[in-house]
């Protein structure tokens, strides 16, 4: 709860540095609020409480507060790595307010206790995503990727609030507990229809979120149009935060309906896990490729969900893969923000990496073995939580398409390994990289092997 | 204890030697991995001794929530792989001194962290362990191939590593599905090796089937098996000299291994109803493999195909599942291991001192270097199972423990020696004896690190031929202990 006061303090602040002139002393300051926002989360994790406010509107509980963990951790790094992003920028002070902001939202859709807060919290993390997305003015195609990101967005709120509408009309109430009690109360059969339509277009708002296939049209041409620091929030924070939201409505207030998206939810999955591997092999781009195993790893972890199993071990495979998901992103953005500095995008530009900057070389392997899940990475454990979830349920096909295409998964991850170390580089120049940025690298990269070898603090952090 | 070291010496020495500059991480190297050999003896003596718990098992938590255990221990049949390890090691270290490699720290330093991984297959009592080492076996060979490998080595390294990827991958759904078996009663989930062969045996026919096949096409194609064989030739080729040997020498044997320790006692159902499908597959592999053997020119090709040959009667007396087949397998996979690493030396030596490895362009080699062609042929010897070599142990039970099952698999199976010998022994004539080839210029005398490695070789050789009891008192027991548990 501190945590999302200081982090929406910390963007009206950033307003305020041009008039009073502190610019140059933002980042620190941001940096500071944040670690201070993740001791705040902190230690309300160790008072054990829930806190909720705003007449329970919002409800910080453990599992709000791990994920705030999350999106507070890769917010940091995410800051650190995007610092002469913003040194290049003529508004500096509206791009920090812009994705403090855009945190804020993430914040409030973990934590949502009420249909309304839900979709304040992805209004107000979306918004200033659509601004970040075109921020590069004179770029046709960041002004594409924002226009097309705007417009997809405004659809699926508009899918989200006819969903909140309907089910308000069947359940009368906004609040995820009395929507859940209402479920459980009705007698078999006599929920109304609107209900599951409401609850069917609230499953396709946020499927369109995480861009799951075959919502996921939007994401390349997003992902590639914005600028390379922009596409790292939208792919590990946003992402983030909308599995948060998934996880708490519809495993705790649709968990009884299971039968209405489970249906759709499983195809939804299964086109993911294909569409998006066969796209990504066939990609030239990164940043596409990106676009597209972020699908990949989207269905993975709508899985996890699809078992609709409430349990520790389910939250924790969700926090787990997140976590893993966002540090190995940062890490893999991170070079490839400094790597494709001079415009070019393509897997050429990797070309002899590892004799221009064995250092980034390596951590980029490391990245992308986690990606792929190759043990002992943190991406292994987070696809092998989810896959011992899925083998106890009744999904065991969607097993063995997961296996296959993580499999077709490992081609395009390996193809810029191949490149950094096997083609050789157009220019011998090397690839220079701040010390602040390095530092980034190396961090996240020693988190993923660390969260690999000992994977047990983060997935039992919920004590299953 | 002294397991764990086993595991652990070999890997602070490989980020030892990724730190060292120059031609001293070979040095350093192989130091390290002569160590490692010293230690698995020491641990063989404390085997022989009966000192069997106290010092050879280790069982930590690693993951609690998911009863994953660091559980290493060691057995007759893992004793015999972690000397088979740790004793080709060193020899393919010193093997590759002749050859300047380009960052030879990174290049040593991948060998010793792979032979960390290895030890942990070959040791691992635990499910979950055994798929972590042997997934970490396979990230030091393929970088091994892909940076110091020959031409095209991108697309074919890549097969090689998506093919063993996905094979794996199977693996982990057959053994998590093991997992989610196990707890019969208890409730307590586990991953120990004793509770998933019971959770495999409380399965079904059908279930059992599943796991068989998920966990065979692993097994299979590392080793491989045919069909799943086409990624091996060209990867064997390609291949730097110690890469092929680390690959054909111990890595083939991951899969011989887990079939043995992994899969055999967990299926005895699915054995029964698929064992013969899988044994025709390999005998099949066998014949096909020696006739391509036998039209290849180029030497390394061709060893290529015969080690194909050679596993598929390993897995062939495996699957048969009795005493004869599968302690068989256990030695002709020390045997085929040292020989093949030899063979594989030969083809290098040949490459370097000729520039050519195509029997066509070669011959009369004996006559320009004596003791190389002695070697030469006392290695090929026990490579197609002459009495009185290595190779004839194991081929031996092999055929008999195939001739249990099935007389006429056993004809088929037999064949590999026949075929062998003529493929063996007609590159042997092409290559050393009849007349000098124009092509072929001056054959120096051998490098002494060669000469000592060939000499290893080749005294191991006929030593096993003339004395294999100390192998068969390794697996005699701890195959018995097996087959009892089948059962």
């Amino acid at each position: 709860m501190k945590g999302l006061l200081i982090i929406s303090g910390l963007g009206i602040l950033a307003m305020l540095a041009e008039i009073f002139k502190f610019k140059k002393i933002l980042l620190p300051l941001v940096l500071l609020g944040i670690i201070g926002a993740y001791v705040a989360n902190f230690m309300e994790w160790n008072n054990g409480l829930s806190i909720s406010a705003f007449d329970n509107m919002i409800v910080f509980d453990k599992v709000s507060i791990a994920f705030s963990g999350v999106i507070l951790a890769t917010a940091f790094f995410w800051f650190i790595m995007a610092n002469d992003y913003f040194e290049n920028s003529s508004n500096v002070v509206d791009h920090f307010a812009l994705v403090l902001f855009a945190i804020t939202g993430a914040l409030m859709m973990t934590a949502f206790k009420n249909m309304t807060t839900l979709f304040l919290g992805i209004e107000i993390m979306s918004i200033p995503l659509y601004v970040l997305a075109a921020s590069r003015k004179r770029n046709m195609a960041s002004n594409e990727a924002g226009f097309k990101y705007l417009i997809m967005g405004s659809f699926a709120s508009g899918f989200l609030l006819f969903g909140i509408a309907l089910i308000y009309g069947a359940s009368g109430s906004f609040d995820i507990m009395q929507i859940r009690a209402y479920i459980s109360s009705a007698a078999p059969g006599t929920l109304p229809l609107f209900f599951y339509a409401g609850v069917v277009l609230l499953l396709v708002a946020m499927l369109f979120k995480v861009s799951a296939a075959p919502f996921h049209f939007w994401a390349p041409d997003v992902y590639q149009g914005s600028p390379t620091v922009i596409t790292a929030l939208m792919s590990t924070i946003v992402k983030t935060a909308a599995f948060a939201a998934i996880l708490r409505l519809f495993m705790s207030a649709f968990g009884n309906v299971s039968e209405i998206w489970t249906v759709i939810l499983s195809a939804v999955v299964a086109l993911s896990l294909v569409i998006s591997n066969f796209s990504a092999a066939m990609q030239s781009n990164v940043k596409r490729m990106l676009a597209y195993s972020s699908i990949s790893h989207a269905a993975f972890m709508l899985m996890v969900v699809l078992a609709n199993v409430r349990s520790n071990a389910t939250v924790g495979a969700l926090l787990y893969y997140s976590l893993a998901y966002s540090i190995g992103s940062i890490a893999a953005f991170c070079i490839l923000y400094k790597v494709t500095k001079k415009g070019d995008e393509s897997f050429d530009a990797f070309n002899g990496l590892a004799k221009r900057n064995p250092l980034l070389a390596g951590c980029m392997t490391v990245a992308m073995l986690s990606l792929a899940g190759i043990p002992v990475t943190a991406g292994f454990f987070a696809k092998y939580f989810v896959l011992t979830i899925m083998i106890a349920t009744t999904y065991k096909w969607l097993v063995i398409l997961a296996i296959l295409s993580s499999a077709v998964g490992v081609y395009y991850y390996f193809k810029i390994i191949i490149a950094m170390y096997f083609k050789p580089a157009a220019t011998e120049e090397p690839v220079e990289i701040e010390m602040s940025q390095k530092m980034v690298v190396i961090l996240t990269c020693l988190i993923t092997l660390a969260l690999g070898i000992v994977p047990g603090y983060v997935a039992e952090m919920f004590a299953f | 204890m002294l397991s764990a070291l086993l595991i652990f010496l070999p890997l602070v020495a490989s980020l030892m030697v990724f730190m060292i500059k120059g031609n001293a991480a070979r040095n350093f190297a192989l130091g390290a991995a002569v160590a490692e050999f010293v230690l698995a003896v020491f641990v063989y003596c404390q085997f022989k001794m009966g000192n069997h718990y106290q010092d050879l098992t280790m069982n930590n938590i690693w993951v609690k929530s998911l009863n994953i255990h660091f559980s290493i221990g060691i057995d007759g049949m893992s004793l015999l792989m972690v000397l088979l390890t740790t004793f080709l090691v060193p020899l393919i270290i010193l093997s590759s001194f002749t050859t300047a490699y380009e960052k030879p720290n990174a290049f040593y330093g991948l060998i010793l962290f792979m032979q960390m991984a290895l030890v942990g297959v070959f040791t691992s009592n635990d499910g979950f362990l055994f798929y972590v080492f042997w997934e970490l076996a396979l990230i030091p060979i393929y970088f091994i191939c892909l940076l110091w490998g020959g031409e095209n080595r991108g697309k074919i390294t890549f097969k090689f590593f998506v093919y063993t990827l996905l094979g794996s991958l199977f693996m982990l759904v057959g053994l998590i599905y093991l997992y989610s078996h196990t707890g019969y009663g208890s409730g307590l989930k586990s991953w120990a090796v004793q509770d998933l062969y019971n959770a495999g045996r409380s399965m079904n026919e059908s279930q059992q089937s599943a796991v068989f096949w998920m966990i065979f096409v692993a097994f299979a194609i590392k080793m491989p098996v045919f069909p799943f064989h086409t990624w091996q030739p060209d990867t064997y080729v390609t291949s730097p000299t110690s890469g092929t040997m680390l690959l054909s020498g111990i890595m083939l044997k991951m899969g011989t291994f887990g079939l043995i320790k992994w899969l055999l006692p967990i299926v005895p159902l699915a054995l029964t109803k698929w064992g013969g499908t899988a044994i025709t597959l390999s005998v099949f592999g066998i014949v096909y493999a020696s006739c391509i053997a036998i039209v290849q020119k180029d030497f390394k090709r061709l060893i290529a195909y015969s080690s194909i040959a050679h596993v598929g009667l390993i897995s062939a007396g495996i699957l048969s599942a009795n005493q004869q087949g599968v302690q068989g397998a256990l030695i002709q996979m020390m045997s085929h291991g040292v020989n093949v690493v030899g063979l594989f030396l030969i083809a290098d030596i040949l490459m370097r001192h000729t520039g050519t490895r195509d029997s066509d362009k070669l011959g009369g080699l004996r006559n320009m270097n004596g003791q190389f062609a002695v070697l030469f042929l006392i290695i090929l010897l026990g490579a197609v199972a002459l009495p009185l070599t290595n190779g004839f142990v194991g081929e031996f039970l092999l055929i008999g423990g195939v001739y249990q099952y099935d007389a006429w698999m056993a004809g088929f199976a037999g064949l590999t020696v026949i075929l062998g010998a003529v493929y063996m022994l007609r590159s042997y004539q092409n290559i050393m004896l009849g007349e000098k080839n124009v092509n072929v210029g001056a054959f120096g005398p051998l490098a002494t690190s060669d000469k000592v490695v060939l000499i290893t070789i080749c005294a191991v050789v006929i030593a096993f031929g003339v004395y294999p009891k100390p192998l068969n008192d390794l697996a005699e027991p701890a195959v018995k202990m097996l087959l009892n548990n089948m059962k």
